[in-house]
């Protein structure tokens, strides 16, 4: 039976790291994950969970140390946001190409400049080629259900790799909804003991961590650490039906909402997909074929899968939250597109970059999409493919 | 009859309590077994910057992550950001504006653009100092919006807040008679 609450998506995943109670969180504070380090080390000061703390004096040292210790045999967490995430750049595929399991809360926030406290995806889409897992939310109770997967997927023995769980800054880090919880045994024993098969702690076995890769190996190292990461694809639905027999709730790859037979589709992540469902409920009424299809897993990226669930699609719009400066697509439009590609499906994508900084994102804005998707198709003009939704002239 | 989906949005400054008041306001109706949604936008973080804060309340799963334009009320916590901030705009003709104010409604009206709906005005502070003895707008402020918007009964409400209060403050059971006598007064002068 689950437990009805309300928190805020911060609350959500602290308790889902109180409930898993880890071995070790190493964090420096910066807005607007600060709550999920505050919130935690409570519990560790209150005795509730076990877990040791370390405060660092920089999210390249948070990562570090978690590397250590994950390293040494230790279930290891940390979490933070924008620069915050910036300054472990170095570090992120330390973790990842060690194959150390990690979990990461991350609380999406733009990356400066103009420094802005806000919402988009910049911080994780530019993390998005370290080699991390990365699965994102729409809401609290999404965030929370992936954090309490994320140790199942990250440490299975075909996978051993870091996890990133993301969901929008403030937009649902600081917004209180309502949530089911697990109980915290279920959780506990859902996720289960962390039992590495080679540690640094274990004496019997010496081992090295990190060490140099001469150009005979270095190559296939990376490719090894290519198979963990498609691994991880398979792992995250098994796990996820797992999931569903103790919650009741359902994931998969990503959410298909009225896609079946929808002529004109969005791709989306995060928050602004529960937005763009009430968008869709409304122009389905006017008898408008829309649909949505919500990234959840996008590295690595299911483009086999998303091919086919868009293959009946006649006019896609791919959302990014972020700018990639490339001046032609997003970095979710540069995937789809690549997938549709390769799948030699042929519809016309668009690719908007809205919400950059915590730019609000309305019913309106994105029945605004639609109706361009709509007049695409009826003109056969496709007009500008790379545009900014809702921006001041 | 309540509406379905009940809009609410809070003006005040940093520091003063508004996103606090969006947040009990959120957890007091979710104990009513709604569906709600309490949430602050920010913009540059100081104190005494406007800030602006979110209610949604509904007996369906809110899916919408927006911020709110077209509200049902608006509670100003701070009568000084009439000046600053439009604080009727959007505002439903069929719903309410709550103001924070020692203020006759006629001084407060001028502020309004004209607005058509129904006024009401709130002494916090005056409130606040004869049950509490600190200036603290959140309980009377509280007290209002659940009174105006009917969301709840006074007496689901005041038992709720009981009990909230006495989890918060274990530590300091003057505080709670003191933020429950603001509740009760705020609901006998709101009409």
């Amino acid at each position: 039976m689950s437990i009805r609450d309300r928190l805020s998506g911060n609350e959500a995943v602290a308790i889902a790291m109180r409930q898993i109670n880890p071995d070790v969180m190493s964090a420096f504070p910066i807005t607007p994950s600060t709550e999920i380090p505050h919130m935690f080390s409570t519990f560790i000061a209150n005795g509730q969970v076990e877990t040791e703390f370390i405060p660092v004096e920089s999210e390249h040292s948070a990562m570090s140390a978690a590397i250590g210790a994950q390293a040494a045999g230790a279930r290891s967490l940390t979490a933070t946001s924008s620069c915050g995430l910036a300054l472990m750049w170095e570090v992120l595929y330390v973790a990842a190409s060690n194959r150390l399991p990690i979990a990461m809360a991350l609380v999406n926030r733009t990356l400066s400049g103009p420094i802005n406290i806000n919402c988009d995806h910049s911080d994780s889409m530019g993390a998005r080629d370290s080699g991390w897992i990365q699965i994102y939310a729409e809401n609290n109770q999404e965030v929370y259900d992936n954090f309490v997967q994320a140790y199942r997927i990250a440490e299975h023995p075909r996978v051993r790799l870091p996890i990133m769980i993301c969901q929008d800054g403030f937009i649902t880090s600081a917004a209180v909804e309502n949530i089911e919880l697990l109980k915290d045994g279920e959780v506990r024993k859902f996720v289960g003991e962390y039992c590495p098969d080679s540690y640094l702690l274990n004496g019997k076995q010496p081992l090295a961590v990190g060490p140099y890769a001469v150009s005979a190996y270095c190559m296939e190292a990376k490719r090894a650490q290519l198979e963990a990461l498609k691994n991880a694809q398979q792992v995250t639905l098994a796990v996820a039906k797992e999931f569903a027999v103790l919650s009741g709730r359902e994931y998969g790859l990503f959410e298909e909402y009225r896609l079946a037979d929808a002529d004109y589709a969005m791709v989306i992540i995060g928050s602004a997909a529960g937005t763009a469902k009430d968008a869709i409920d409304k122009l389905r009424t006017e008898g408008k074929k829309v649909g949505l299809l919500k990234i959840r897993l996008f590295r690595p990226f299911p483009g086999e899968e998303i091919a086919n669930a868009l293959q009946k699609a006649k006019v896609i719009a791919c959302m990014d939250r972020t700018e990639s400066f490339n001046a032609q697509c997003g970095p979710l439009g540069a995937e789809v597109k690549s997938a549709l590609f390769n799948a030699r499906l042929m519809p016309v994508v668009i690719n908007y970059v809205y919400g950059l900084g915590g730019r609000d994102v309305t019913v309106e804005s994105i029945t605004s999409v639609f109706e361009d998707l709509i007049e695409i198709d009826q003109t056969n003009d496709a007009g500008d493919k790379y545009r900014y939704l809702s921006l001041r002239e | 009859m309540v509406k379905e989906l009940i809009q609410i949005r809070w003006h005040g400054r940093g520091g003063q309590g508004a996103k606090t008041a969006a947040l009990l306001l959120a957890d007091v109706v979710f104990s009513t077994g709604k569906y709600v949604q309490g949430f602050p936008e920010y913009g540059p973080e100081r104190m005494g910057a406007p800030i602006t804060a979110y209610n949604r309340i509904s007996d369906n799963k809110i899916r919408v992550h927006s911020n709110i334009y077209e509200p049902d009320y608006v509670v100003v916590v701070d009568e000084t950001l009439f000046e600053a901030v439009d604080v009727t705009k959007g505002l439903s003709n069929e719903g309410a504006l709550i103001v924070n104010t020692a203020r006759d409604i006629k001084e407060i009206k001028k502020y309004l653009n004209g607005y058509k709906g129904r006024v009401y005005t709130i002494d916090a502070r005056r409130i606040s100092m004869e049950s509490l003895g600190k200036y603290f707008p959140n309980s009377p402020m509280l007290a209002a919006i659940v009174k105006v918007s009917g969301v709840m009964s006074d007496e689901t409400f005041l038992s709720e807040m009981q009990q909230s209060f006495e989890h918060k403050f274990a530590n300091k059971p003057a505080v709670i008679e003191g933020n429950m006598k603001a509740l009760r007064m705020t609901l006998q002068e709101v009409s």
